[in-house]
């Protein structure tokens, strides 16, 4: 066994592992980057319409209506302080990349292009306004790219390939991670003064998913099975674009370049739920509204889908109908559009120029995660105790910029501020701090997970057990939820943990690239996640945002201006038996910017 | 419909599948729409999870799951069953070791790809105001194509030049070299094409064509290759290429 020593070791090389790479070596820190991808794998690089800041280069914008969009989309869970960190370093951030190098797309004076984008307004809700910075329907995928180049610019040492599987801890102190080569299947430790983890969601936990293969939130439910407590697990965005049967992404530029959504009547039925943003409403609220169509039979052909129509014809007509001048045509489309013409004539054999987009809401981003405060570092509990020298950014992480809901755009802005702000963090916390001594043997617990699984002779093959998973959670736990449903979710998934446990079997009981075993291993991760976002979701009894119950119709603010904090008692490589979780709701909100404007007070969510 | 697999496996590890060899597999009920990824993922997942191929995003933008299938490099994950028929032969792309199966050696692509100055250059002071630099719409569009590339090697492992001589630096770095040179904003153009320049730069591109129709991101390769040896003559990118002074015949 290899062990490796670095002052500062960052798990996951999307936007936020690399930003956090790039400012822990300029701040003088020795830094690896681990990845279980080659980094421009990354699913960053599947973000498509663009990165929420408010320049204010095609209309006046300001952070302050930036934030007050992210905290009523987060349907006023959102961390108030969060929110304005991201709003106001948005700017500069986004301004950043351009330096580096990003290809934004340019307005008439050679500025960077904006577009709008789902619950962006101006004037505290006003009117829609464009703040999204794009880069063609690419903007994920350029940023990724940028990140990945300047990483490669200023040497940062990259282990690709290398898969995290445990954090190693010392008398409740950070000491390092275990990581499986994967092309040797030989174990690595990584002793650190400092860990990111920017590992991603687990957006796999759901059957239909805009989510890669690979988001199975392994950084999360290695740290949880740690210890670390898991925040607001319950809220978990469904995106409502995806293509219809496939979950694969349809971006919200679409809505924001004047597209409409229309059910098997023929209506533009946003105009019933969300009388003045229409659209470009929240993305809980508009795939609601899909779910609500489809139940009451306005589906396509009476299916579970509607239209997204982008077609310039439909497009121009309602442009004209709320009087608005812009006009749109093909070319327009072809260009702003590009990903999403490909995506739609590659997988349906839909041209979005002459025929309506078959979609339906896909399950997309985890709101919840690893609790943090806005420097990125780890916080433990209600009182934000630190744990020092971990630090989690990016979608795996709850700072909470997006409370129970995130607006389009803001996953962007959250990779490149709070990864920024981890990496400048993580730099000066190494320059001050010691190693934690490795424990002896510090790679047996998983050593022996790995072996059970590869070895473990049962009849339950892996992806049968996740298909059951990502049924029971799409059925149960998905867009709209109640009690009996949930309740039923957490048996299963008890159920299915435990045929984890005892019966799973593999093919591959080999060490070189063993993509069967890692797979399996990956399956335990989504497990343990899927459980605590289940019981999770049975707790908290209201709708919020993300978490719409049918038996607690509405927001409660007088109980629920509380973050759900999950916590395993113990810590271990896996968790042999039932997990036993701790709830606790003693996390307040942050209220910081309704404490100076009373704008900022909860109420009643309407768009 | 019945889909029959013909796949390349290889396994070092196991005597006796330590040399290339064909293994078939038949899935039942497979639909015309189905993704090349998704059955390649119900033959692991049915019936034999010893097969090894990467793969991530499954919708054509993470470069992972780079085959070649039915004798042309594709991205497994954007092409459908109706694209290529009921007999599917999948094999590891040309000119990489193959480690495991379907799994090659990326690390020679990447090194030739980190070896273009593959990054923005600008040394000058940033503008007084804060903001961004200033770029025209028309500078922008000049490298358009290239900022497509997402690294999944289909060009460089689709070029006969490159499987005949693994020093070429490839399409994909050439790609990648072009996105910057042509970008009105980056300074060290004449650093890249002086690296290009070299014997084992573009010069070794014959202008074969395989890359262009290989790449599942519909980069015109060739073209991009043909404008950065043209800078390479010239001595310079600037002001000499314009999209639209170049007949579209790709």
């Amino acid at each position: 066994m290899q062990t490796h020593q670095f002052d500062a070791v960052i798990i996951g090389a999307g936007g936020a592992g690399l930003m956090a790479a790039r400012y822990a070596v300029l701040g003088g820190a020795k830094v690896a980057v681990i990845s279980k991808l080659y980094p421009s794998r990354s699913h960053t690089g599947a973000a498509l319409g663009g990165i929420g800041a408010a320049l204010g280069n095609l209309e006046e914008d300001k952070p302050l209506w930036h934030a007050y969009d992210t905290v009523k989309g987060g349907d006023y869970l959102t961390d108030q302080d969060a929110a304005m960190v991201l709003a106001e370093e948005a700017i500069d951030a986004v301004v950043e990349l351009e330096h580096m190098g990003l290809p934004f797309d340019r307005t008439p004076e050679g500025r960077i292009s904006q577009r709008r984008f789902g619950g962006h307004t101006s004037n505290f809700g006003e009117k829609p306004v464009r703040r999204a910075c794009h880069s063609a329907d690419r903007t994920g995928h350029m940023i990724l790219q940028t990140l990945y180049q300047q990483c490669i610019k200023d040497d940062v040492k990259f282990f690709d390939e290398y898969h995290v599987v445990d954090l190693i801890m010392n008398n409740g102190k950070v000491a390092g991670v275990i990581a499986v080569q994967l092309g040797t299947g030989e174990l690595h430790v990584f002793h650190a003064k400092a860990l990111m983890f920017a590992t991603g969601g687990w957006g796999r936990v759901w059957q239909i998913s805009s989510n890669a293969h690979t988001l199975t939130g392994d950084g999360a439910a290695v740290l949880f099975r740690r210890g670390i407590p898991m925040q607001d697990m319950e809220f978990f965005q469904f995106h409502p674009t995806g293509l219809y049967g496939l979950g694969v992404l349809l971006t919200e530029g679409i809505r924001g370049e004047g597209g409409v959504l229309i059910n098997g009547k023929g209506e533009r039925f946003m105009e019933k739920y969300a009388p003045n943003i229409k659209d470009l409403a929240s993305r809980d609220v508009v795939s609601r509204s899909i779910y609500l169509e489809v139940r009451a039979g306005n589906g396509v052909k009476g299916k579970n889908y509607v239209y997204l129509d982008i077609r310039p014809e439909t497009v121009n007509r309602y442009l004209a109908e709320a009087g608005e001048t812009r006009r749109i045509d093909d070319d327009h489309v072809r260009h702003a559009l590009a990903e999403t013409l490909d995506t739609c004539r590659t997988y349906v054999g839909v041209d979005p120029l002459t025929e309506p987009m078959p979609i339906q809401p896909t399950a997309h981003y985890a709101m919840g995660g690893i609790p943090t405060n806005v420097n990125a570092e780890v916080v433990l509990d209600a009182n934000w105790t630190v744990l020092p020298g971990l630090y989690a950014a990016g979608e795996c992480a709850c700072v909470s910029a997006h409370g129970a809901n995130r607006l389009g755009t803001n996953s962007l802005v959250d990779l490149v501020v709070f990864g920024r702000r981890g990496g400048m963090k993580m730099a000066e916390y190494v320059k001050q701090a010691d190693f934690v001594p490795l424990p002896p043997n510090p790679a047996g617990e998983i050593e022996a997970e790995l072996n059970r699984i590869r070895n473990n002779k049962g009849k339950s093959r892996a992806y049968e057990l996740r298909n059951e998973m990502q049924q029971v959670m799409m059925d149960h736990v998905g867009v709209f939820r109640e009690e009996n449903g949930m309740k039923s979710a957490v048996e299963s998934i008890k159920e299915l943990r435990e045929r984890y446990r005892n019966d799973v079997v593999i093919d591959d009981h080999g060490h070189k690239f063993n993509t069967d075993l890692m797979e399996a291993w990956e399956l335990g991760c989504l497990l343990d996640l899927a459980q605590i976002t289940a019981e999770s979701a049975v707790a908290r009894t209201e709708s919020r945002g993300a978490h719409s119950r049918e038996d607690f119709k509405d927001r409660d603010d007088v109980n629920w201006m509380v973050h759900t904090l999950a916590t395993y008692k113990g810590s271990a490589a896996a968790i042999a038996g039932p997990i036993n979780t701790e709830l606790n709701f003693d996390k307040k909100v942050n209220l910081s910017l309704m404490e100076q404007d009373e704008r900022f007070k909860p109420k009643a969510r309407t768009y | 419909m019945d889909v029959t697999f013909k796949i390349r496996r290889y396994n070092p590890e196991i005597p006796g599948k330590d040399k290339p060899y064909w293994q078939e597999y038949v899935l039942k009920d497979v639909e015309p729409t189905n993704r090349v990824l998704e059955m390649l993922h119900r033959v692991k997942w049915e019936q034999d999870g010893t097969l090894s191929f990467r793969r991530s995003c499954s919708s054509g933008i993470c470069g992972s799951d780079a085959m070649r299938i039915n004798g042309r490099n594709r991205l497994a994950c954007k092409l459908l069953i109706r694209d290529v028929g009921a007999k599917i032969q999948v094999e590891p792309i040309l000119g990489l070791p193959v480690i495991k199966d379907l799994i090659v050696d990326m690390e020679p692509f990447f090194d030739h790809y980190r070896s273009v100055m593959p990054f923005y250059v600008n040394n000058d002071p940033l503008p007084a105001d804060g903001r961004e630099r200033l770029q025209t719409a028309d500078d922008r569009a000049i490298f358009d194509d290239t900022t497509n590339c997402i690294l999944c090697a289909c060009c460089t492992t689709s070029c006969p030049s490159f499987w005949a001589n693994g020093k070429y630096v490839g399409p994909a770095a050439i790609v990648q070299a072009h996105r910057f040179i042509f970008d009105s904003r980056d300074q060290a153009a004449k650093d890249r094409i002086d690296i290009l320049a070299e014997p084992d730069g573009v010069w070794r591109c014959r202008t074969v064509y395989n890359c262009t129709p290989a790449c599942p991101r519909g980069i015109s390769v060739t073209r991009a290759i043909g404008e950065v040896k043209l800078a390479i003559m010239r001595g310079s990118p600037k002001g000499i290429i314009n999209p639209k002074d170049i007949p579209t015949h790709e």
